[in-house]
């Protein structure tokens, strides 16, 4: 990497993001917290390999499983901007050290939280803009006017030919939505992905009057995946199912012992989670786009990889 | 056998038997989906490109591909001799493999030849090499500050452009990476 010979316009346009999404949150009441970066249980998922950081401990992916430990202790709305981590991730949109900002609202669903991701990617771009709309390598984004929004289903049948509501195939999944989902998505507009197959519910709840799918969304703008949201799952009998489902499958895949089940999360559960829902977000991939940045490294202060 | 966490720009890998290098590479990761790897590929037979993604678990094969250091000795129609300095081995290339390289050959001129499975495939002449102008029309005198070129060839039979003060009989120095005329050698 070259010296840059003046300081870098990025950080303080990060800087200003921040303060842009803080500003938000707190104009919405909700509590600012601060939950461990280690864990001795971190959730599983098949295809996320967690960073082990000695004593037992793994450094957090997300502080999802702290934060509805807090919903069910009674708070009502939360948020974090942190850092999280994920093993051997790199490339022009990942980095092993990233920052997610993650906020959960009680009494709503993942509708409810598209309409406040609206909200704030407006507050964020009139920030740092001054406007709803800007250019990121080369295509205007405006974030002002209407969002796309598409079913699963409907953007599968419609770009790679197939359901995978109907008849799941994961690999066939993520090779088409790579391959073909993503790349028909508009180039200006904001477009959300909505409905997931089942089996890709991660932590959501399953549909009421359609099981097939799950309540979670996630947010593309500029080709660039930037959130992921859910109706979340309370109910702890099926989330220690999907939890061993996960686990055993990551188990296999890397060839290391299944990961601890984190039974206080799932005590909390038992105690009673109230209907809530959650959001998480790329901060690094929005500054990318509010800074027009076309890879990672160059929205964070130091990406020195191992 | 290479894994997908192998892969990266510039590796040449072994595609439904052919010979292939990776010509750009990209780490993707769809939502709580696997690691994908999406690479430009080029078949070195062919020079065709593809876009291929390549998942964890894919296995990858390694093309037997093998470099070696040989010197030209002299030609028999359409085959073309070589020698390994080490071994004294004779390798016979065919025109189809050496395209116009051939025409650039010279007694003893250090080639690297690269073989897929004892299979030549790509040959690489020094970045330079001198060769006599055999014809080219008389040339005009004290005319060395433009840039008009009149055409020569070769011993070798290579045909190029070269500046009007080049006569039959000189000696010149061709750069092998675009074909042209470097300058004259006194």
């Amino acid at each position: 990497m070259t010296q840059p010979s003046s300081p870098r316009p990025a950080l303080r346009l990060r800087a200003q993001t921040l303060r842009a999404l803080r500003a938000h949150f707190e104009a919405q009441d909700y509590l600012e917290v601060t939950t461990p970066l280690r864990t001795r249980a971190p959730a599983p998922e098949e295809h996320l390999a967690p960073l082990a950081c000695g004593n037992g401990c793994w450094l957090r992916a997300s502080p999802e499983l702290y934060h509805k430990r807090l919903l069910a202790e009674g708070w009502r709305r939360l948020f974090e901007i942190g850092p999280c981590f994920r093993a051997g991730e790199i490339g022009p949109r990942h980095y092993p050290e990233y920052t997610l900002l993650e906020w959960y609202r009680v009494g709503a669903d993942y509708r409810d939280l598209l309409a406040e991701t609206q909200d704030l990617l407006r507050a964020a771009a009139q920030a740092v803009h001054g406007a709803h709309r800007w250019t990121y390598q080369g295509h205007a984004l405006d974030v002002g006017g209407p969002w796309d929004i598409l079913r699963v289903s409907e953007a599968f049948q419609a770009a790679a030919g197939w359901d995978p509501a109907a008849a799941f195939d994961p690999d066939r999944f993520d090779l088409d939505l790579v391959e073909r989902v993503e790349p028909s998505f508009s180039k200006t507009r904001p477009t959300v992905l909505m409905d997931y197959p089942a089996p890709r519910a991660a932590l959501a709840r399953l549909k009421p009057g359609d099981p097939r799918v799950a309540e979670r969304w996630e947010l593309y703008l500029g080709g660039i995946e930037l959130a992921n949201a859910y109706s979340e799952l309370i109910d702890p009998a099926v989330q220690r199912a999907r939890f061993e489902t996960a686990r055993a499958a990551q188990a296999r895949a890397t060839g290391n012992p299944p990961l601890p089940l984190d039974e206080n999360f799932l005590a909390a559960l038992d105690t009673g989670l109230p209907p809530c829902a959650g959001i998480a977000l790329g901060v690094d991939r929005l500054v990318m786009l509010l800074t027009d940045a076309p890879v990672i490294a160059d929205v964070l202060a130091f990406a020195e990889p191992d | 056998m290479y894994t997908a966490s192998d892969l990266r720009k510039g590796l040449k890998i072994e595609i439904e038997g052919a010979p292939c290098i990776i010509t750009d590479f990209q780490f993707v990761k769809p939502g709580k989906g696997q690691a994908l790897y999406r690479c430009r590929i080029k078949n070195l037979f062919t020079g065709a490109s593809v876009e291929r993604t390549f998942r964890s678990v894919d296995k990858i094969d390694q093309p037997n591909v093998e470099e070696r250091d040989l010197v030209y000795s002299y030609a028999e129609g359409d085959h073309y001799v070589f020698m390994d300095p080490k071994t004294y081995e004779q390798v016979t290339l065919g025109a189809d493999v050496l395209g116009t390289a051939r025409l650039l050959l010279t007694e003893d001129l250090p080639v690297r030849v690269v073989f897929f499975n004892d299979r030549a495939f790509e040959v690489s002449l020094p970045n330079f090499v001198e060769k006599r102008v055999v014809t080219t029309e008389p040339g005009a005198r004290g005319d060395t500050a433009t840039n008009v070129m009149k055409p020569a060839i070769v011993e070798g039979g290579y045909e190029l452009p070269v500046p009007l003060f080049i006569n039959e009989g000189d000696l010149i120095r061709i750069d092998t990476r675009d074909g042209k005329y470097d300058g004259r050698i006194n």
